[in-house]
């Protein structure tokens, strides 16, 4: 039965994990994700599964990947100072392909910075923070439902593509309470990662070379396999063969560009007409709504896309609806960084006006209709 | 030797280790005491992180897993709480396990968690070719100490007894026996066990230091090594010199995952009792 409640981002995160079929979660206390941890720690050992809270950040990611390599689904939660921390295994787990899930929830940096307030300042560490080309896939929930529908999908991108998967939220989604009608958690779709029906021949790393993804075995099961952050050959042993390690990134990276149609997910709003086009997403995006249906009532023509997978970008309905408009802006809660990727998306279509704040305080509807209107920035 | 080849992957032998190298003697000497005590090899995990200890799991004939630098401990501790049915094993050296790995080492140690650990102290960061690390004695040379290292090193022991381990020992890759019999004693602790294995580098510790060839520096363990039995009726005069071996720590108390289980019975239910959505975890049986 469809339920309705009243919740937190962060609480919906954690519903959407247990959902999912989370089992284990490692953590380090940090604002504003620490409800997420708290959660965790209170309902796991309820249904069997493990919480601990690690020396750091550094830790809880290694601690879940060590809980998925024995067939668990496993999640960590945290905030950009975490988050930093983590990169160095997120790269690992890229690399040794092994599915995780990462709730980062914003606040602005980078240091310290503030700790609990809003930003959007994390768009490209979710993408690049660790070291050399790999696959991730970052997904960004715009309100609390979505916070609870995301979380599950990023299990299941994670389980079906073996990568690592980041659900990027911020100090307001997070916190904010809103109505949310839940479903009925049985009929929620789930998945879980392919697993090889027996050790013999098994290679662990076996996979077609066009983005294919090798079956998993967990430790434990008698594969008695071997994984490394080295690159590899589809044994798993280490190799230092050039064609070895090309082939290996190229498969690895051709996962997500495969997956990208399947795993596409945006919202519009007023599109059919507009000939200005708002860009946002997380809680810019709630602003931009906002800002949108005040414009709409004054006669304006202007609609809104929202993506809500922001790596891999959605570039193909963008690129289609950017050919109708004069007109692009793109608030953020930082200084221009999805920007970036809407620019070389749309190219020439059409001018791309960015729109930034950068002081721990969500835009104001009025503000971004200031824009829209034609004010100066 | 038979009994022991069989937990090798043979096929990727040989390793990559020098010659003269004391590692080997000390994977043999694992090896041996899991032989030995007759565990079921497809319920070993052994992990490491990054450096020349941490090539051995890559020989093994178990699950074992390479990480990052120094955070071996940290994914052990995710696979044993997960699975705290497995035998977890952690093979690491002086500057993976007490540099990097520090933090790592201590809070393993103070939860008490089953695993043992076993260090291949070398004195040396040996991959990267010879920088000295917290377990380089004070006035020894490496290449990022070329007058001499100032810094006093960790006495891992006592490191690992102050951090709550319930199982500690020191052997040398001299003292093979000892060692297997240490280690082998250290597998049958539940609880966190450490085992420092002192392992000659001959090639950068033993050539930067002049300290002669593989036999000389394992002469040199035999020489300056005083069992921890025999010491207890020695005079500071006699030990002065000296360093220690022999089971220096054995005080079992209640392990983590157990702990954490036992806590779990008493809370468990069924799903539907957080606003309706937990479902029961897919493959949990402990």
């Amino acid at each position: 039965m469809p339920s309705v409640k009243l919740m937190q981002g962060n609480e919906a995160c954690t519903l959407g994990a247990l959902t999912a079929g989370l089992d284990f979660f490692a953590g380090y206390p940090i604002t504003p994700s620490t409800e997420i941890a708290e959660l965790c720690a209170e309902e796991l050992p309820k249904v069997g599964g493990k919480f601990i809270q690690m020396e750091d950040e550094i830790a809880s990611m290694a601690a879940i990947i060590g809980a998925s390599l024995t067939g668990r689904k496993a999640m960590t939660a945290t905030s950009g100072p975490g988050f930093s921390l983590m990169q160095e295994n997120i790269g690992y787990a890229s690399l040794a392909e092994v599915p995780v899930v990462i709730i980062n929830v914003q606040r602005v940096g980078p240091s310290t910075g503030m700790p609990t307030s809003p930003s959007q300042g994390e768009v490209m560490q979710a993408r690049w923070g660790t070291h050399g080309d790999h696959p991730v896939v970052v997904l960004a929930p715009g309100n609390v439902k979505e916070c609870f529908d995301l979380t599950v999908k990023a299990f299941n991108i994670a389980e079906d593509y073996r990568i690592p998967v980041v659900v990027l939220t911020d100090e307001v989604i997070g916190h904010m309470r809103e109505k949310v009608v839940l479903p009925d958690f049985e009929t929620v779709k789930v998945t879980r990662r392919k697993a090889p029906a027996s050790p013999g021949g098994y290679k662990p790393y076996e996979a077609d070379p066009d983005g294919g993804v090798p079956l998993m075995a967990s430790f434990g099961q008698g594969y008695r396999y071997h994984v490394t952050g080295l690159f590899h050959d589809e044994t798993g042993f280490p190799s230092n063969r050039g064609d070895v390690a090309d082939v290996l990134i190229r498969r690895l990276m051709k996962k997500v560009e495969n997956a990208e149609p399947l795993i596409r997910d945006y919202a519009t709003e007023s599109i059919e007409d507009c000939e200005i086009l708002v860009v946002a997403f997380g809680s810019s995006a709630m602003s931009s709504l906002s800002a949108v249906r005040q414009a709409r009532a004054k006669g304006i023509k202007v609609g809104l896309f929202r993506p809500k997978t922001i790596w891999p970008f959605p570039e193909e309905p963008l690129r289609e609806l950017s050919s109708q408009v004069k007109r692009v802006i793109v608030p953020e809660m930082n200084l221009g960084q999805l920007v970036l990727e809407i620019e070389r998306v749309i190219g020439c279509r059409a001018p791309v006006e960015r729109l930034s704040k950068v002081n721990g305080e969500l835009f104001k509807p009025e503000e971004i209709l200031f824009v829209i209107m034609g004010g100066e920035k | 030797m038979s009994d022991s080849l069989k937990y090798f992957r043979e096929n990727r032998l040989p390793h990559i280790w020098c010659p003269g190298c004391g590692h080997g003697t000390v994977t043999g000497a694992l090896v041996r005491a899991i032989a030995k005590l007759k565990l079921d090899k497809n319920k070993i995990v052994v992990v490491s992180g990054i450096g020349c200890s941490s090539r051995a799991p890559g020989y093994l004939d178990f699950d074992t897993l390479h990480t990052t630098h120094g955070r071996a401990l940290a994914f052990a501790t995710g696979i044993k709480l997960s699975r705290p049915e497995l035998k977890v094993i952690v093979m690491t050296g002086d500057g993976d396990c007490t540099a990097i790995g520090g933090n790592h080492f201590i809070h393993a140690a103070r939860r008490n968690i089953d695993i043992t650990t076993i260090l291949m102290n070398n004195n040396i960061y040996g991959m990267t070719s010879g920088q000295y690390s917290p377990m380089t004695p004070k006035g020894m040379l490496g290449t990022t100490a070329p007058y001499g290292n100032t810094e006093r090193s960790f006495d891992l022991a006592k490191l690992s007894i102050a951090a709550g381990a319930t199982y500690v020992a020191r052997a040398t890759a001299y003292h093979a026996v000892l060692l297997e019999e240490l280690i082998e004693k250290a597998l049958l602790n539940p609880g966190f066990s450490v085992v420092e294995a002192l392992s000659q580098c001959p090639t950068y510790y033993g050539r930067k230091n002049k300290l002669g060839t593989p036999v000389d520096m394992m002469t040199w363990f035999k020489d300056h090594a005083v069992n921890i039995k025999a010491a207890a009726v020695m005079s500071p005069e006699k030990l002065e010199g000296k360093f220690l071996i022999g089971e220096m720590h054995n005080s079992p108390e209640p392990e983590f995952t157990a702990e954490y289980s036992a806590l779990a019975e008493g809370v468990r239910r069924k799903f539907d009792s957080f606003q309706g959505g937990l479902r029961e975890c897919a493959q949990n049986s402990d």
